[in-house]
């Protein structure tokens, strides 16, 4: 098992996959049934492999593991794969929640299956590349290839205004990422290498970092999304079909913030450190402003993707906390919202595909008929507004607390969020679930099918074990979490002796 | 092992009810959760004795490690159990108030399709406060803290098609969040003034955590809290502030008080339990718990003492012209809430946690005797309706009645002898004027003009319900009917423990006991002298709060049974005042103005003005726009006309050849 390239297997089987979809022909029932079939196989059998990841996973180690090197393109470019504490776990959500995406499909998708599926299977490989990348060039190719098969996905199998919104999306993240590609181009230059493990220990010019490290928040606070580069979010959610949305809630948002710890922090700690403030600014209002905006909203989506945004606040305002707590609650929180968000916008599927409205006004009393989603419902809200005992909670009370040892305002408003989140929630919740029956067109609706119980029930388990034993995930991070705080620290101190020596 | 009997069985029950209740029925649900409540209680009642009533060493816990649960840095938190004296009281209080509201509730909910539902939330909810009270740190408590935040919701808002209840539920919960936020910021603080949230360290760590008058650091700053650099006295005083807004909200402190009227939505079973005698009550502990804390900062003890008597006083006034037999009750809640904060606030912890103990049950009992009487009267619960009903339900009537004496605080003064309120409300009453708080004075009268309106209104309530004419339809005076005993039994449990829970107990609580029973389990500091002290006030302080009590029921008796017209006349002369009292001093219209559509037009300003006419407006739309625009100019050069295009190239050429002579020429 050893030497077993155990992550590129991961990361390219899905493709496997994708080639026998491209065989398969997708005409009548059958053609249908075999698509779905080798796409849930592929997905499943995907996770299953992952977890000997996690299983091999040595939570001692600060380091990489697991690395796999081999030249390529002969240029100092090289296919340089590796896991530590902190992607190691973006990896499992990854394929964790792949199989999800194809059971909400299973009936919702019309047309062209196929391709969809094909879409979705490519979406796996490269968002995993991006975790178990390397080298910059390697991680910059799979970042951005994310956006071609979610750009399809929203385009294609959208709702009525998908040109719209995929095209928001590309240009947004698109004009982020050119900055990032100059900041990679400008880093080979200074450090003459793209291996990330080398990057780690280059220490990058005070003046310099402050450029890299605006390019690459360009690239990182759009795909967050931060404030005021959020707006495409809302429209890529309510156009994009269920699994889009889990895909995009779940994984891609993470990637912004994935980003940020290993390049931003880890790179450019001087950097970061001039513009924490900054990133707080940003969070705190992206906090309370997407809170309060959410509240508002008329479309269940929407409302559901404004709370990303918030929730989101707290990652960023973790990370560059850049502590302990502020960082383990951080990535605690990415965690748990990929789990917690994909449920809800499951969930908004399960209802979706009933009546085909998003509109929170068409629905209402749903509790008398369908007590199983409702339960169902109310714990994934309540994971959203952060209670106790759910996975939504620790991240969220890791975040403040260390945030509260660099800045007390910063927490002061973040807090804030606590009660905003109840909010628009249990609002929510309350005008949706709650009431009496009385609109005519809810009354046939039944309650969970056996399929939507095999989607939702698992992510009930896991959004309560998280809250209750979190432990796995804190002994997978801590490690190599304390190796980043150090280091960052360790580099602080390092500036701060040598502008003593200059004067 | 019997500690982790006594908090898992109700969260047993719950699953079971809760995932299996359709299964098994509601019979089997009620039976099965009431039954592992029992035993839950039963087991209370044994640590009890074993850990308050014994010949212990002080500074005496019990330790009971269950699960990791954050590892963190300096966050190590455990789910783990701590026991002293302080948690043998509460589980006494909550399981024993929750074992009867389950047996009670068989009779109450009968005809309810949802009972597996209802047992499930009860018992979820008795977990969840059985987590609370035995928490070792601050993010478990926080945990039992939001738990029962969560079955109130659930169960506040238990009639779902009830909109009004569902609203109940939603502001509930909302407002108690507002305390959260508080709550939240403090557990952070302590973090970075202590370095753990674990109550060990902290408490071991706060004994010297101040330095010595005219030490050299003595102030020191250590830390900038909201731009305020502050010592570390003062720094504790504002994480005692932060920690107090927490209670203020899960205990209806004044301010934060006005989810607790209407929380009345609920079932009266709910009300019983959740908002009388526990779930409110979790303020009063969290102060009392970090008590070598708040013994610290004397600053943050006024506060408690202000917002404690301010809220007596207020609650009370608000519930001398309620018409809702549950809101009257609800109030008198919410005031004697406030009687134990300023307990606390004065410093006199243990007998804030008497009062806690006596209050469970007494206003327990009167709750459930006000569900006998809704039940009675099919489910009315305006007093105005009600009236005459004494002959027909005659044990609700004497059960009520001894809740009554026991909340108004009835006895013979300077002699054992006198209900359970006769004795904690006037040690509180005592120890108020004892203290050598700056608002000792203040506070000492507000409580005292709270105690005449508390017999006021708990007679108005008597005599509204139970004398006079009946003012209930013919059609529902001739249903009225007693409950039967599966309701009643509980009732008489709870007016055992209304008349001897007084009596019983004062000594160990607050008196000679003092030092043997709590064990180190409330901190005081050295210079607090109060527990002796308090015994030498003068006679008429002593007096004072029977006084107030007798002249509330002589007013009560005037009004409502002497001459019943003349609260009618008295509230038409002083319409402004009444209207203000009822409408509870406007604080619900307030906050809506302020808080909740303040909010809303903000949320829509700033999506339909921030989001869309200026982020998107000028950014992806903008963009777009210009791209067209730039396009279509440029698409109009292209006009097909041979002359156009020679005119452009010439120009270019001249531009050209003026750039390179004026280059070579520099």
């Amino acid at each position: 098992m050893t030497d077993w390239p155990i992550l590129s297997t991961v990361t390219f089987l899905p493709l496997v996959g994708a080639l026998l979809l491209l065989f398969t022909r997708e005409e009548g029932a059958h053609g249908r049934r075999n698509i779905l079939n080798i796409s849930l196989f592929t997905t499943v059998i995907t996770f299953i492999v992952s977890l000997f990841i996690w299983i091999g996973f040595d939570n001692s180690n600060p380091g990489f593991q697991m690395i796999e090197k081999h030249a390529w393109l002969g240029t100092g470019i090289s296919y340089h794969l590796g896991v530590d504490g902190i992607s190691m776990l973006f990896v499992i959500l990854t394929t964790f929640l792949m199989p999800f995406c194809v059971l909400a499909s299973w009936d919702s998708v019309g047309k062209r299956l196929k391709q969809y599926m094909i879409a979705f299977l490519l979406l796996e490989v490269v968002m995993t590349g991006v975790f178990v990348a390397l080298d910059v060039v390697l991680f910059y190719v799979f970042f951005e290839a994310t956006l071609i098969p979610m750009f399809v996905i929203i385009g294609v199998w959208g709702g009525k205004d998908r040109v719209y919104a995929s095209y928001k999306f590309f240009l947004y993240t698109l004009a982020g990422s050119v900055l990032m590609m100059l900041a990679i181009m400008a880093m080979y230059w200074q450090a003459g290498t793209t291996d990330i493990t080398e990057l780690l220990k280059f220490g990058f010019p005070a003046g310099m970092q402050t450029w890299l490290w605006l390019a690459c928040f360009a690239a990182f606070s759009v795909k967050m999304p931060m404030w005021p580069v959020h707006t495409w979010l809302p429209d890529a959610h309510v156009q994009a079909p269920t699994a889009g949305s889990v895909i995009l809630a779940g994984v891609m948002l993470k990637l912004g913030g994935y980003g940020m710890i290993r390049l931003s922090l880890q790179m450019f700690p001087l950097a970061s450190e001039y513009f924490a403030p900054m990133v707080f600014a940003l969070s705190v209002i992206a906090i309370i402003y997407t809170s309060l905006v959410a509240m508002m909203q008329e479309d269940i989506k929407k409302l559901i993707a404004y709370s990303s945004v918030a929730h989101m606040g707290y990652v960023t305002m973790g990370i560059f906390a850049a502590n302990t707590q502020g960082l383990q609650g951080a990535i605690f929180q990415m965690l748990s919202h990929g789990i917690v968000s994909g449920a809800l916008f499951l969930c908004v599927g399960v209802v979706y595909d009933r009546l085909h409205t998003r509109d929170i006004a068409a629905y209402g009393g749903l509790v008398n008929n369908m007590p199983k989603y409702a339960v169902a419902f109310m714990v994934f809200t309540m994971a959203n507004v952060g209670l106790p005992g759910t996975s939504g909670f620790i991240g969220e009370f890791l975040t403040i607390i260390g945030v509260f040892r660099v800045n007390t305002w910063v927490a002061l408003f973040a807090a804030t969020g606590v009660i905003l989140s109840a909010s628009y929630a249990l609002w929510l919740y309350r005008r949706v679930i709650f009431g009496a029956l009385d609109k005519e067109s809810l009354k046939a609706m039944l309650d969970l099918s056996g399929r939507e119980k095999l989607i939702l029930y698992p992510l009930v388990v896991l959004t309560i074990f998280f809250g209750v034993y979190p432990a796995p995930v804190f002994d997978a991070t801590a490690a190599s979490v304390d190796l980043v705080v150090n280091n960052y620290s360790a580099a602080l101190a390092a500036a701060k002796n040598l502008a003593l020596n200059v004067h | 092992m019997i500690y982790k009997a006594i908090v898992f069985l109700p969260l047993i029950g719950f699953l079971i009810a809760g995932l299996f209740g359709r299964s098994i029925g509601a019979k089997a649900s009620e039976y099965v959760t009431s039954g592992l409540m029992l035993i839950a209680a039963v087991l209370s009642w044994i640590v009890f004795f074993n850990v308050a009533i014994s010949h212990g060493e002080a500074g005496e816990v019990i330790k009971v490690p269950v699960l990791r649960w954050i590892q963190s840095g300096g966050i190590d938190v455990e789910w783990a159990f701590r026991i002293d004296t302080l948690t043998a009281i509460m589980f006494v209080v909550v399981n024993s108030v929750s074992t009867l509201v389950h047996i009670y509730s068989i009779g109450y909910m009968h005809h309810d399709p949802h009972r597996p539902r209802f047992f499930a939330y009860l018992s979820l909810f008795t977990f969840a406060m059985l987590m609370l009270i035995t928490s070792d740190n601050l993010a478990q408590m926080f945990f039992g803290w939001e738990g029962v935040g969560l079955a109130s919701y659930l169960l506040i808002g238990f009639w779902y098609k009830k909109p009004s209840a569902s609203a109940a539920a939603m502001k509930a919960f909302i407002v108690n969040r507002v305390g959260d936020f508080g709550f939240i910021l403090g557990i952070s603080g302590l973090f970075v003034l202590f370095g753990s949230i674990n109550f060990e360290t902290i408490f071991a760590a706060a004994a010297n955590y101040l330095p010595h008058e005219g030490a050299a650091d003595a102030s020191q700053a250590v830390i900038n809290i909201f731009g305020m650099q502050l010592d570390k006295a003062h720094a504790l005083t504002v994480v005692c502030l932060l920690l107090f807004m927490g209670a203020m909200g899960k205990s209806a402190q004044f301010l934060l008080h006005t989810w607790l009227p209407d929380a009345m939505e609920g079932p009266t079973p709910v009300s019983a339990l959740i908002h009388a005698a526990t779930m409110v009550t979790a303020g009063v502990f969290l102060v009392a718990r970090m008590s070598p804390i708040f013994e610290l900062s004397p600053d943050a003890l006024l506060f408690v003492t202000i917002i404690g008597a301010i809220t007596a006083f207020f609650a009370a006034t608000v519930g001398l012209v309620q018409n809702d037999i549950k809101r009257v009750i609800a109030y008198s809640t919410c005031s004697q809430l406030g009687y134990m904060f300023v307990a606390l606030g004065v410093g006199a912890y243990g007998s804030a946690i008497f009062h806690l103990f006596t209050h469970a049950f007494f206003k327990a009992l009167l709750f459930l005797c006000a569900g006998s009487v809704i039940h009675a009267v099919d489910g009315e619960q305006d007093m105005r309706y009600m009236g005459g009903l004494r002959p027909h339900i005659k044990i609700t009537f004497a059960m009520m009645l001894i809740g009554t004496f026991a909340i108004t605080g009835v006895g013979i003064p300077f002699t054992p002898i006198g209900f359970a309120g006769f004795f904690s409300k006037d040690v509180i009453i005592e120890a108020t004027y004892a203290s050598h708080s700056a608002a000792s004075g203040f506070a000492f009268t507000l409580l005292v003009i709270a105690a005449m309106f508390t017999s006021f209104y708990s007679w108005r309530l008597i005599f509204l319900t139970f004398f006079g004419k009946p003012r209930a339809s013919h059609e529902v005076m001739h249903h009225v009917h007693e409950s039967p005993s599966v309701m009643l039994i509980p009732l008489y449990v709870l007016a055992v423990g209304a008349v001897l829970a007084g009596v019983v107990f004062e000594g160990m609580f607050y008196g000679e006991e003092y030092a043997e029973f709590w064990k180190g389990a409330l901190f005081t500091s050295e210079h607090n002298e109060l527990l002796h002290e308090f015994h030498h006030v003068p006679v008429w302080v002593a007096l004072s709060p029977f006084i107030a009590m007798v002249i509330g029921f002589v007013t009560a008796w005037y009004f409502y049974i002497k001459s019943p017209e003349t609260p009618k006349r008295l509230a038409a002369s002083q319409a402004g005042l009444y209207q203000f009292l009822l409408n509870k001093w406007y604080f619900d219209e307030l906050y809506d103005f302020l808080f909740v559509r303040s909010a809303k037009a903000l949320g829509r300003f700033l999506w339909k003005k921030g989001d869309v006419a200026v982020i998107d407006n000028y950014g992806p739309n903008g963009v777009a726009a210009r791209v067209v625009d730039v396009t279509n100019r440029v698409v109009k050069l292209q006009s097909g006309y041979l002359y156009h295009y020679a005119f452009a190239m010439l120009l270019g050429i001249a531009a050209l050849v003026t750039w390179m002579m004026l280059g070579s020429s520099m």
